[in-house]
């Protein structure tokens, strides 16, 4: 229970903003419609939010994931609308589609790899490194459009992120997937284990026979793979790609990972915690967007919320902190 | 001693949650005097301090006159104002800026300035370092100094706002012995001036021939102030620890074939020429003075410092050992001096301390951690190795010292290494613990693991050794089987070296 309050706050600061949203424009708000608009804008976020909670968690940042984002999604659209015309058809669309999937995806992967490379191998600080990469791949990603959008996809591809499976539209369902598949990689396996150990102290954990290096490259590795995952969303939403697409994501995903209870410092963080997080910033946006408030004051509140809870956050910590320490005596004393 | 005390303390307590760290502790200095603060770690010596220094506050009750009138040091600050100054061990300077500027900061801060005057800084700086009687260039930065000399620029701060008692926290420590010797002259012309110091250290020799009044503490309890006429060393150790100290002489087991091998290892500037075996079933002691290269040697054998040259053999078979991983898949375990910094991971439970080795091990269907398993290990070892409180949950920084030591040796038993490397395992430590952990190191050997074993602390060595090697400036300046083996050999070979052979 002590373990999860945090993430409980969160929860029920979305249970509550959702429940004032819903009352607060009924007609709107609680609608089908807007619910899966809702379900549709917030995978993309959420997924690089995701991405970047895995980084810092290490302790280190990922500034260069929305140009990831970017640069992989308009690579996969070059070999979308290049490899299209009007003659293509059936399983050659499909073929097609799989082809832009995996070329968004090794692009994402490669992007991933140089910043693992010089984080890891090299040893040059994370901030220094993907602020480097980042202007890079927007550098790259300029050049290989310059500057406007790719289009011209087959339709099918817009499936990915406009589809629905039943009323559920797809975008959700990849970022409940991905979400999960986080979650069990963070929580049951060695490499998740290594990188809350390595975020709290690299130096004991390097020293426990852990391949420290491999852990952090995987890191990267795995932000730029929830990045390519928000690239296709966002290139099949918008049917093109284009440099710019995303890139206010980066310090909202930041913000959403400290809201989330991630310490910055590394070390700490919740999936749950992230998602929920991400959940309040969508409820928060499209709320106020439906009441009629100026996009302005929507800023104005997520920054006094940010804040808000930060702070109830940093004083649970502290009061737990004096809590544990006068626990422990008794504790000791029952087991000795 | 009819003269006005410059500080009395009295009736000063310190809680911590959950912890008595200080209880009714009285301190006395008189102007001029040299005066010892001695206890084992954990004593309390560090938050009486502390409490000085104005880092901590006391509990309510606490009296503390300064000039006989009752002062009230509620920060750092106060504590400069009122002629108190604190030198740590590691002097809190500033390594960036020049010697004038870290001389002079504490005084101008002191008297609430708030521009700097450059002129005024290298005035302050010069006299200062011209009380003292020495010599340094006022512009160097303070890091290309050598730590000795980084020790003086820390002194000529205090003098720079008039301090007149300084609180030295192991001076020494880092100080080669003509080092100590010119810091004892300072201290000297220190107490011509009227300037009382309180000398904090471990090193009993020392205390003796600088101090002249002793305050001990014990667990955090007043124990008295005695003069050194009614001391000596061993009667301090005593006082000190409430009984004397002596180890168990662990009982020996007979030791089996080679198991590890180490030839003419050599890396430049860390050590050179190592070569020894290791047996099954044998602690292999490991000493000298620190910084002799102990540590860069067993950390070589952990693939933590790759040698520039020489070879190494495990169970006959040449190795390359680069990385810890690769040691561990050797079968080699190490535990770090650094118990907190590189030994555990504080803010993670001391259930995924244990378990961090053995991670790969551990894992069950489709490379998914076996729960399970893990809870089954990490309790088998708990128990064998009796961590306290068994509570596997709970974080590790919250456990003392021992249990600490213990979790990391159980992360390390759990990987069933045949090759143990410990470095000083019962540093600040308690002493029932270390007769624990004594007893398991011997146990662990007769089940014919090999020990390969750090320690500064001789009489460690003696108890616990089937044979020990001496370290001196990067070389093996001896070898004693444990039968011939004692103190004064082992520390003339530390100090001297070998025999016969002319050492620079």
């Amino acid at each position: 229970m002590l373990k999860t309050s945090k993430e409980m706050i969160l929860l029920y600061v979305f249970v509550g903003l959702f429940l004032l949203m819903s009352a607060a424009s009924p007609s709107k708000f609680l609608t089908l419609g807007n619910l899966q608009s809702m379900a549709t804008q917030l995978p993309e976020l959420g997924l690089i939010a995701l991405g970047m909670m895995v980084v810092i968690i290490t302790g280190g940042i990922d500034l260069s994931i929305t140009f990831t984002a970017a640069l992989s999604g308009i690579v996969g659209a070059l070999v979308l609308s290049s490899g299209y015309s009007a003659g293509v058809e059936g399983t050659a669309v499909i073929f097609l589609i799989i082809k832009a999937l995996l070329a968004t995806l090794i692009t994402a992967l490669i992007c991933g790899f140089v910043n693992g490379l010089l984080i890891s191998y090299v040893g040059v600080s994370p901030i220094l490194v993907t602020l480097g990469t980042m202007t890079l791949f927007e550098g790259m990603s300029v050049w290989l459009t310059k500057g406007g959008a790719i289009s011209g996809f087959p339709g099918q591809y817009q499936w990915i992120g406009n589809g629905y499976l039943g009323f559920i539209p797809v975008p959700i369902l990849i970022f409940i997937v991905f979400a999960v598949l986080t979650l069990i990689l963070l929580e049951r396996t060695a490499w998740g284990r290594s990188v809350y150990m390595f975020g709290c102290n690299p130096v004991a954990t390097f020293f426990s026979g852990i391949n420290t290096k491999k852990v952090v490259m995987l890191v990267y590795l795995y932000a730029a793979m929830m990045a390519a995952m928000a690239a296709i969303i966002m290139t099949s939403r918008y049917n093109s790609a284009k440099v710019d697409y995303g890139s206010s994501y980066l310090l909202q995903s930041v913000a959403i990972v400290v809201l989330g209870g991630t310490d910055i410092a590394g070390g700490y963080g919740k999936v749950v915690g992230t998602v929920v997080a991400a959940g309040i910033v969508q409820v928060l946006s499209s709320g106020l967007n439906l009441i009629g408030i100026n996009r302005f004051m929507v800023d104005v509140t997520m920054g006094v919320l940010l804040i808000a809870v930060l702070l109830l956050n940093s004083f649970i910590s502290k009061r737990k902190q004096g809590k544990g320490v006068k626990k422990e005596p008794k504790k000791i004393g029952i087991a000795v | 001693m009819s003269q006005m005390p410059f500080l009395q303390m009295r009736n000063i307590n310190k809680t911590f949650p959950g912890v008595r760290a200080l209880d009714a502790v009285r301190l006395e200095i008189l102007p001029g005097e040299v005066h010892a603060l001695v206890g084992e770690n954990g004593a309390g010596k560090s938050t009486l301090i502390k409490i000085l220094a104005g880092v901590e506050q006391p509990d309510p009750g606490a009296e503390i006159l300064i000039d006989g009138k009752p002062a009230n040091i509620r920060q750092p600050i106060d504590a400069n104002q009122q002629g108190i100054a604190v030198i740590y061990q590691d002097f809190s300077l500033f390594p960036n800026l020049t010697v004038a500027e870290n001389i002079s900061f504490g005084k101008e801060i002191g008297l609430g300035k708030r521009f700097v005057n450059w002129f005024e800084i290298k005035e302050t700086a010069t006299n200062a370092l011209a009380e003292l009687g020495v010599e340094l260039d006022l512009n160097l930065q303070l890091e290309r100094l050598p730590v000795a000399k980084q020790q003086l620029v820390a002194i000529a701060r205090a003098l720079a706002f008039n301090a007149r008692f300084i609180i030295m926290d192991e001076p020494t420590s880092s100080l080669s012995r003509g080092e100590v010797e010119s810091l004892f002259k300072i201290i000297g012309t220190l107490k011509e001036k009227g300037i009382a110091i309180l000398f904090v250290s471990h090193r009993l020799q020392e205390l003796f021939t600088i101090a002249e009044r002793f305050t001990v503490l014990r667990d955090g309890k007043y124990i008295g102030t005695y003069l050194k006429d009614e001391l000596n060393e061993e009667k301090l150790i005593s006082l000190m620890v409430g009984r004397r100290i002596e180890f168990i002489k662990q009982s020996r087991s007979k030791t089996g074939p080679v198991l590890l091998e180490v030839k003419s290892l050599t890396k430049k500037g860390n050590f050179k020429d190592i070569s020894f075996t290791l047996h099954k079933g044998e602690i292999l002691g490991l000493t000298g003075l620190v910084g002799a290269g102990r540590t860069e040697v067993v950390q070589a054998l952990f693939g933590l410092n790759v040698p520039d040259s020489g070879e190494i053999y495990l169970d006959g078979v040449k190795v390359n050992i680069r990385s810890p991983e690769e040691a561990m898949g050797l079968g080699i375990g190490y535990i770090p001096e650094g118990r907190q910094r590189e030994g555990l991971v504080l803010r993670q439970s001391v259930a995924q301390n244990i378990s961090l080795a053995l991670l790969k091990k551990i894992r069950g269907k489709f490379g998914l951690l076996n729960a399970g398993k893990e809870k089954e290990l990490v309790e088998e070892y708990m128990e064998a190795l009796d961590v306290r409180p068994r509570l596997p949950n709970m974080l590790a920084m919250q456990l003392s010292g021992g249990n600490q030591q213990k979790v990391v040796l159980a992360k390390w038993l759990a990987t069933r290494p045949k090759i143990l490397i410990i470095d000083e395992p019962t540093n600040g430590i308690d002493v029932g613990a270390k007769a624990e952990i004594h007893k398991l190191l011997r146990q662990l050997a007769s089940q014919g693991m090999g020990i390969l074993m750090i320690s500064s602390e001789l009489p460690e060595i003696l108890a616990v050794s089937d044979r020990v090697l001496v370290m001196r400036r990067g070389r093996l300046v001896g070898e004693f089987a444990i039968e011939e083996a004692t103190q004064e050999k082992i520390m003339n070979r530390a100090f001297m070296g070998m025999p016969g052979r002319v050492t620079a």
